[in-house]
């Protein structure tokens, strides 16, 4: 039995209306790793913010090797040798990579020094980084990167991950592996935050499952397979999407060669893309963030416009159309962000119903709106789609990530389109909601209509697509049938392992 | 011809003091949009410090003093607009308008007795056999200390913005304050900070006017100043020195216009005027169709209310 690193008693904190840690007790020892499971809201965040000085717990207590810890502050925590990868990177775009690996560090060295430093410690791991390059420049697996050096170089005694691979193509994550597994056997405790099972089940000697705020079990995940251990996050069994074969029709929407600049000055600009999507067809398109798949909704959504006849909407040439054109004509689009893109925040479902639905749904009259109707098509869309919310009166602002994505995906398949266009349709959604989602989107695709799925969450690809392809740095692949693809393939026509190389081993 | 008139090394001189004021105000509102704040109040504190500034010097008879008391006063200006945005979270752009009005009136009110005595003269620097040199004695060595220390003051924030640790805190909040707050930066504190410090040099900036370049107290005497400066910051795109050439050019424009006047040109006064806020915008333009790095220079947090989720 190896020593206690982090003994974990009784924690507890809660916010106004919900409890989102209550009683969680378990161990992590040294050299550990332990995965750390649950769905979004089960209260994995708030407890890793706990550990990390970020927010203080109402009651319980933490021992750090038997000594009582109470961080009141990161700095504090950094100091115990307690290091964090965040979610949402917690980078700053206009500094370069020295900059920002010194503000995560207590007492950085002078820049200079810092520099070759960053460089022998990300060729040791296997992370190659330009230290003076900009963080906005960088990829999302690179700004990963920046990440865990920023916490390799504070010699962490316990390395907080928090989903980390949800940015990274398949090779990227087994070099992260890699590293995470030297860095175990170094003795750096890990503590893995993930949805992803089959991950934890190859990584991790020990994972403790979260539900509503209450831990459910610790075991080891070994010897639990993938669908057990879902169970035990959900607490109810889940039904894989059905999906019945069917024929396709006619093209309905083609784009030729189409090269875009992007509107963003970090953004990716679209190099040459070329697609066809039939009719009753799932289009899957995968990739790593930040690769072009905002661009390429906003270019099929009408937010960016193109040479008219290089999108082509069933023959008729749509690239110079603005969104409510293209919706009349039957192209709908759900962009990854809920608050503020697809759903304006202080505006309530049903006015929120209204801004997409007007044209379609006829509610407007003469230059007045039907608010009788806007209500109606709002409370279909909410029983529909199980969206639990009191009413429509609701702020959009005021529903859970998973309950307004059902709600702006919802709204968009009620409008019954020939074309819907989605990115991350299930980003940070819970399991349940997830798939209510993507089987909407498959009975869609069921009723004729083409869809095309934007999503970097590979399972669910595979899961509801006819089709295939990859955007890397802005170019698409070819398409190719998604039967019969490995996980192997889809990660070289996501650009591969790029330029990371394995950790090297220890030296014994 | 008429603009012989005109003698270059007088210009340069009379073009250092026009653009100090200016320059002042404009260094310290960069430090704090930098940090991501917006203070729209510019003018209410520059005019704020030429009032208690002025005060001041003629209650002490020392133009010293009076500017520290300046300082302190376009300081207490600051901290309420901190004590607004930060604490009461208003929205900065209101807030700052407010600030400016509520200065203007403020030292409508507490001026009212000063009008038309004469501050007590602040000296020249001596800078021994430099002030002899001709022409460049005459353009840049016959100055006030306040000139100087202007110039040293941008240096001293390039400086601290580029090499400090402190400087690097400051961008780093600026640029993303959701970040900076979870790596467990103190983002109000850093903001409050960078407040005061903008309330500071534009008070100092507004002593300037009414002690030195004019000098002489009358309500509202700072007529647009504070907003050449925030212009200033735009045109800069948030770098010190740049925002020196800046203030330079928009102070030869000033000068040039009075000279232009006096030597008998005839243009209307009115386009000279205009010309700062033509550049300004076409700056803005150039800036917001994202072309250059100039548009990756502008904080990314700038204007955007902080609340910390937890």
């Amino acid at each position: 039995m190896r020593h206690t690193l982090l003994q974990l008693q009784g924690l507890s904190k809660s916010y106004p209306g919900v409890k989102a840690n209550d009683d969680i007790s378990f161990a992590i020892g040294e050299g550990q790793m332990h995965a750390l499971l649950g769905e979004n809201g089960a209260g994995k965040s708030t407890l890793v913010k706990m550990i990390y000085g970020l927010v203080r717990p109402d009651a319980g207590e933490m021992r750090l090797r038997g000594a009582p810890f109470a961080p009141s502050q990161p700095s504090e925590a950094r100091q115990n040798g307690v290091a964090m990868v965040f979610q949402h990177f917690s980078l700053f775009d206009a500094l370069d990579v020295a900059e920002n690996v010194a503000l995560g560090m207590e007492n950085p060295p002078p820049l200079r020094d810092l520099a070759a430093r960053i460089r022998d410690v990300s060729e040791e791991y296997g992370l190659p980084l330009d230290p003076s390059r900009l963080v906005g420049e960088l990829s999302a697996g690179e700004r990963q990167r920046v990440e865990i050096v920023r916490c390799l170089l504070q010699d962490p005694k316990l390395l907080i991950m928090d989903e980390p691979t949800s940015v990274l193509t398949p090779q990227e994550v087994e070099i992260l592996f890699r590293t995470l597994r030297k860095l175990s056997s170094e003795g750096t405790a890990i503590l893995y935050i993930s949805h992803k099972l089959e991950e934890i089940r190859a990584l991790c000697d020990e994972a403790t499952i979260l539900r509503g705020g209450k831990k459910v079990a610790t075991c080891d995940p070994r010897e639990k397979s993938a669908r057990e251990l879902a169970e035990l996050m959900v607490g109810q069994l889940l039904t894989p999407p059905e999906r019945p074969e069917r024929p396709f029709g006619e093209v309905v929407l083609e784009v030729e060669k189409l090269s875009l600049k992007s509107n963003n000055p970090f953004g990716t600009s679209l190099k040459d893309i070329s697609l066809q999507l039939r009719a009753g067809e799932v289009l899957g398109i995968a990739g790593v963030a930040g690769n072009g798949q905002d661009e390429l909704l906003l270019m099929l959504s009408g937010e960016l416009l193109a040479p008219a006849g290089q999108v082509r909407l069933k023959g008729a040439p749509i690239g110079d159309l603005e969104p409510n054109t293209r919706r009349a004509l039957g192209l709908v689009a759900a962009p990854e962000e809920r608050l503020g893109h697809a759903a304006a925040p202080d505006m309530n479902l049903t006015e929120n119903a209204l801004l997409s639905g007007s044209g379609r749904k006829r509610l407007e009259k003469g230059g007045f709106i039907d608010w009788g109707g806007a209500e109606r098509f709002a409370r279909e869309i909410i029983t529909r789609f199980d969206v639990r919310t009191p009413g429509p009166h609701v702020l959009a602002r005021a529903l859970s990530g998973g309950n307004l994505q059902k709600f702006v995906i919802g709204r968009e398949i009620e409008l019954d389109p020939d074309v819907i266009v989605v990115n991350q349709p299930t980003w940070g959604v819970d399991a349940a909601a997830a798939a209510t989602i993507r089987q909407a989107l498959l009975d869609l695709a069921g009723k004729g209509a083409a869809v095309l799925v934007i999503s970097q969450d590979l399972d669910e690809l595979l899961e509801v697509a006819d089709s295939f392809a990859a955007l890397n740095e802005g170019r698409l692949t070819p398409v190719r049938p998604a039967k019969g693809l490995t996980v192997e393939e889809i990660g070289l026509m996501m650009g591969g392992a790029g330029d990371m190389h394995v950790a090297h081993e220890a030296a014994e | 011809m008429i603009l012989g008139s005109i003698n270059p090394a007088v210009l340069m001189a009379a073009l250092m003091v026009a653009a100090t004021p200016i320059l002042l105000a404009a260094i310290g509102e960069l430090v704090v949009e930098k940090a991501g704040v917006l203070n729209l109040g510019v003018e209410g504190m520059m005019i704020m410090g030429a009032c208690i500034g002025f005060i001041v010097a003629v209650n002490t008879g020392s133009p010293i003093i009076g500017f520290a008391g300046a300082a302190l006063g376009g300081m207490a200006l600051a901290l309420l607009f901190a004590l607004l945005t930060q604490a009461l979270m208003t929205n900065q752009v209101a807030s700052g308008l407010a600030l400016t009005l509520f200065g203007l009136g403020l030292t409508a009110l507490l001026g009212q007795q000063y009008v038309g005595i004469t501050p007590p003269r602040t000296p020249r620097l001596d800078l021994g056999p430099l002030a002899e040199i001709p022409f460049l004695g005459r353009a840049f060595f016959r100055h006030d200390i306040v000139v100087y220390l202007s110039i040293v003051l941008v240096g001293a924030v390039w400086w601290f913005l580029k090499y400090s640790r402190a400087g690097m805190i400051l961008r780093a909040v600026g640029e993303n304050h959701d970040a900076a707050h979870a790596l467990g930066y103190n983002v109000k504190r850093v903001r409050v900070l960078a407040i005061l410090f903008g309330g500071a040099c534009a008070g100092l900036g507004g002593a300037y006017l009414s002690l030195i370049r004019v000098p002489q107290w009358t309500e509202g005497m700072t007529v647009g100043a504070g907003w050449i400066a925030l212009a200033l910051v735009v045109f800069a795109s948030w770098r010190p020195w740049r925002a020196l050439a800046g203030a330079y050019l928009f102070g030869g424009v000033v000068v040039l216009q009075l000279n232009l006047q006096a030597a008998g040109v005839r243009i209307p006064v009115e386009y000279l005027s205009m010309s700062p806020y033509l550049i300004t915008i076409l700056v803005l333009v150039i800036i917001s169709s994202g072309k250059g790095r100039g548009s990756l220079n502008a904080p990314g947090s700038l204007n955007r209310p902080f609340h910390a989720s937890n």
